[in-house]
């Protein structure tokens, strides 16, 4: 009597498994069919921005949204971001994301440069944005003037020296000293994270030629002085004098004491 | 005989001068009193010297700086070497320090030794400072010696902030508009003082000069007089020594000012130049030519005061911003930990060997100086300062912390806060305990021996590690040394039971002398061997 009981409830468990592999299959099947419907739809796109959207698709559609509408408390609306904001995320390896934390760090870009101009290429067409600059030269402005809208304009997060500075909650203005001239560019562009936006209309493009050119040239010159210890002022200077300068002081002292 | 060596010529040419020296100056006795007098020998009683070898290298280098700068905040166009400048209006006062830098022959070096010697001054002066405070040398009859050394420590605080406002950099002007902010702060007279003091509304046109004198002129003259005071006393009231055998409160023991003390001293201040000559050539310091000259609507991340003012930067941070508003007067938040907190700091530091003298009771006269041990109290309260003042120093980096560490800016400042409060008092504990336990330490080694590191099997099977006596002990093997204040042997060697120390600092100078095996160790060592193998090298 028991015997067949359980049998019975095996052969009802097979026969639902077998049921639910149908229908999967048959679901496959049908979205298979489904699938090149939909991306007909979409036959504005050039070549790249396909490819760039299948990028986009892998990688991210889980925090930008199908539609680059974006996710809520996952990330922003990518439409009208503009390719400038794509390069400066991208090509800094800022995006994709390594984990949500306070902001984006810079790291090893996951992209080549091929694949960044296809990602480009795709955001662009959703609502356009601020676009690359055309100039081969982003280093061709005055210097000096460069100085004093570094000063002027950066200087109060980045430090006097671009090398960086914290900001609230754990967020911080990063080191310019690894930045090529077009990451500062669309970084200026397209105001990315805690940055505010400095459009054609507050700093030009000459001034930004001229502010890139401060940078760069802060970046390249050797510090006639010796040792920078980070560019980052007093602190610095101030542990040495402890560490190197009282202590071998005082090591001196000790040696210079005990000696009869 | 006297008087036949009066009249007696001197025959050498050296003997000749001198002699015709004293007698228009009659300085020999004098002199010879001076350079046989005898300075207890202790290394920590050079960390003074740091501190007036430092004072000396700025005296020197400062002095050349001023060959060259301009204290000057009249506006001219830049049009020196350093091109990212050239073009840009600044201040006299800025573009001679930038020619200082980067156009007068050794002016870099010369700036930045000057700069690190600043750092150094100050920082020797505090480290001298805690010696002092630890060792309890500021007690009667010295407490006047104490107020002089608190006096020389806020003047250099002063010389150091009015030495880096003069290059009217964008760094040292955002200091000076910090410190119009702290003049503002004060209640009722804030205002008038601030304007007394910039001449009319900040940055006004006069304050650099104003500085500069101060600098250079003023306050130079206050520390090189307190300076000399404070030496005369220690002259005058002899320095004081460790506790030790053949100290007592009414000698002192030690080496004679000439040869020995003065050719350490010598030695001494050549390390202490080499050391700042070194940090001057190789690490570069306060780049003036990367902060850009000072204009009021700029400021930089990351700016901080030189380190001895960091303190100050960290209190401000972590004080609430409370706006207090009393009889209608209003107290600006900067006032409490900019004006009240190193105001309170600094007045208790001052009147410290007053206020333990006045709690113990102790009023007598101490030529001889206390192990921090034996005074937990003290060294407990020294601790606690220390941390509290740790926690303000740290305060005021927090941003670069936060920044390099990857920390958030507002768990530092919470950190700063709670830490302000908590760390002093564990730090007293934590001080307190170790104390006693170092005390109890050395009445045990006195009572029982130095541990010799050799253990012994009792017949029964115990174990028992030898004690060496420190001196003649009673029936039960116990020492009746009693402790003396002085340090007390806890190692072998430190009473020669390894023999004599080879010579050499870093390398062994000779071969460590053969040692010839007594009888009696033979015999030990038969002992201890008893019930093994016999070692066939012994």
């Amino acid at each position: 009597m028991r015997d067949v009981t359980r049998l019975a409830r095996l052969r009802k468990r097979t026969s639902s498994g077998l049921a639910l592999a149908v229908a999967l299959v048959a679901v496959g099947i049908g979205y298979s069919f489904a699938a090149p419907s939909s991306s007909a739809q979409d036959t504005g796109l050039s070549v790249e921005a396909m490819a760039g959207q299948e990028i986009y698709e892998n990688s991210c559609i889980t925090c930008h949204g199908a539609n680059l509408q974006g996710v809520e408390e996952q990330g922003p609306s990518l439409i009208g971001v503009g390719e400038a904001s794509v390069y400066f995320q991208v090509a800094t390896g800022r995006m994709p994301l390594a984990q949500h934390e306070a902001q984006a760090q810079r790291k090893t870009p996951v992209y080549d440069d091929a694949e960044v101009n296809q990602l480009m290429a795709y955001i662009q067409t959703y609502g356009g944005g601020p676009e690359l600059p055309a100039e081969e030269d982003l280093r061709d402005g005055e210097l000096a003037e460069g100085g004093e809208l570094f000063r002027l304009n950066c200087a109060s997060c980045h430090n006097f020296a671009g090398s960086g500075g914290a900001l609230s909650s754990g967020k911080n203005a990063p080191s310019l000293n690894q930045s090529s001239d077009l990451d500062i560019y669309t970084a200026m562009l397209s105001g990315p994270q805690n940055m505010p936006v400095f459009g054609d209309n507050q700093l030009t493009p000459e001034n930004k030629r001229a502010i890139i050119n401060y940078v760069q040239t802060l970046n390249e010159t050797a510090d006639p002085g010796g040792l920078s210890i980070g560019r980052a002022g007093p602190v610095p200077e101030g542990l040495i004098i402890w560490v190197v300068g009282i202590a071998g002081c005082v090591i001196a002292c000790f040696w210079v004491g005990t000696r009869s | 005989m006297s008087s036949r060596t009066a009249i007696q010529r001197p025959a050498t040419p050296a003997g000749r001068t001198a002699s015709a020296l004293d007698e228009r100056l009659t300085i020999s006795a004098p002199l010879r009193r001076t350079l046989n007098k005898v300075f207890p020998d202790h290394w920590s009683f050079l960390l003074g010297e740091i501190a007036l070898y430092s004072f000396i290298i700025l005296l020197l280098t400062g002095t050349y700086l001023t060959f060259f700068f301009d204290a000057s905040m009249q506006e001219i166009v830049y049009d020196g070497s350093y091109a990212p400048l050239r073009g840009i209006e600044m201040s006299r006062a800025y573009a001679t320090s930038l020619d200082i830098s980067f156009d007068v022959r050794g002016g870099l070096l010369i700036r930045q030794i000057h700069h690190w010697a600043a750092l150094l001054f100050v920082a020797s002066i505090v480290v001298h400072l805690m010696r002092t405070f630890f060792t309890g040398a500021f007690r009667k009859p010295r407490e006047a010696n104490w107020v002089i050394g608190v006096g020389l420590l806020v003047l250099a605080l002063l010389e150091g902030v009015f030495g880096y406002s003069l290059t009217d950099d964008l760094l040292s002007g955002t200091g000076l508009r910090i410190i119009n902010a702290i003049f503002l702060s004060i209640p009722v007279v804030g205002s008038w003082l601030s304007f007394a003091i910039f001449g009319g509304e900040f940055p006004g046109t006069v304050i650099i000069g104003r500085f500069y004198i101060l600098h250079v002129l003023l306050i130079p003259g206050i520390l090189l007089a307190l300076i000399a005071v404070h030496l005369l006393l220690v002259v005058k009231n002899k320095h004081t020594q460790y506790p030790g055998p053949g100290r007592t409160e009414d000698n002192v023991v030690g080496k004679r000012m000439f040869p020995v003390f003065a050719a350490k001293s010598t030695g001494f201040f050549m390390v202490v130049f080499g050391i700042t000559a070194a940090l001057g050539g190789l690490v570069q310091i306060n780049p003036i030519w990367l902060y850009g000259p000072y204009d009021p609507s700029q400021v930089s991340a990351g700016s901080q005061p030189d380190w001895y003012i960091g303190f100050l930067d960290g209190s401000t941070r972590l004080f609430p911003a409370w706006d207090l508003y009393i009889f209608g007067y209003n107290i600006p938040p900067l006032f409490w930990p900019t004006i009240v907190l190193p105001g309170l700091l600094f007045t208790l530091l001052g009147l410290y060997p007053f206020i333990e003298a006045k709690l113990t009771k102790d009023r007598a006269h101490h030529n001889l100086l206390q192990r921090p041990r034996d005074v937990p109290v003290r060294t407990a309260i020294g601790a606690m300062a220390l941390a509290f003042y740790t926690v303000l120093w740290i305060s005021g980096g927090n941003d670069l912390i936060a920044d390099k560490f990857d920390i958030s800016l507002n768990v530092m400042t919470w950190i700063g806060r709670i830490g302000l409060i908590l760390a002093p008092p564990i730090a007293y504990w934590i001080a307190y305990r170790v104390c006693l336990g170092l005390q109890l330490h050395d009445r045990e080694v006195l009572e029982h021996g130095v541990e010799t590191g050799i253990i012994r099997r009792l017949p029964h099977g115990e174990f028992i590690e030898v004690h060496q006596p420190l001196g003649p002990v009673d029936a039960h093997g116990h020492g009746s040394l009693q402790y003396g204040g002085a340090p007390v042997p806890k190692r072998m060697n430190h009473i020669g039971g390894m023999g004599r120390a080879i010579k050499g600092f870093f390398t062994p100078l000779e071969e460590p002398p053969a040692r010839p095996v007594t009888s009696e160790e033979e015999k030990q060592a038969e002992l201890t061997g008893s019930g093994r193998p016999k070692d066939p090298e012994a």
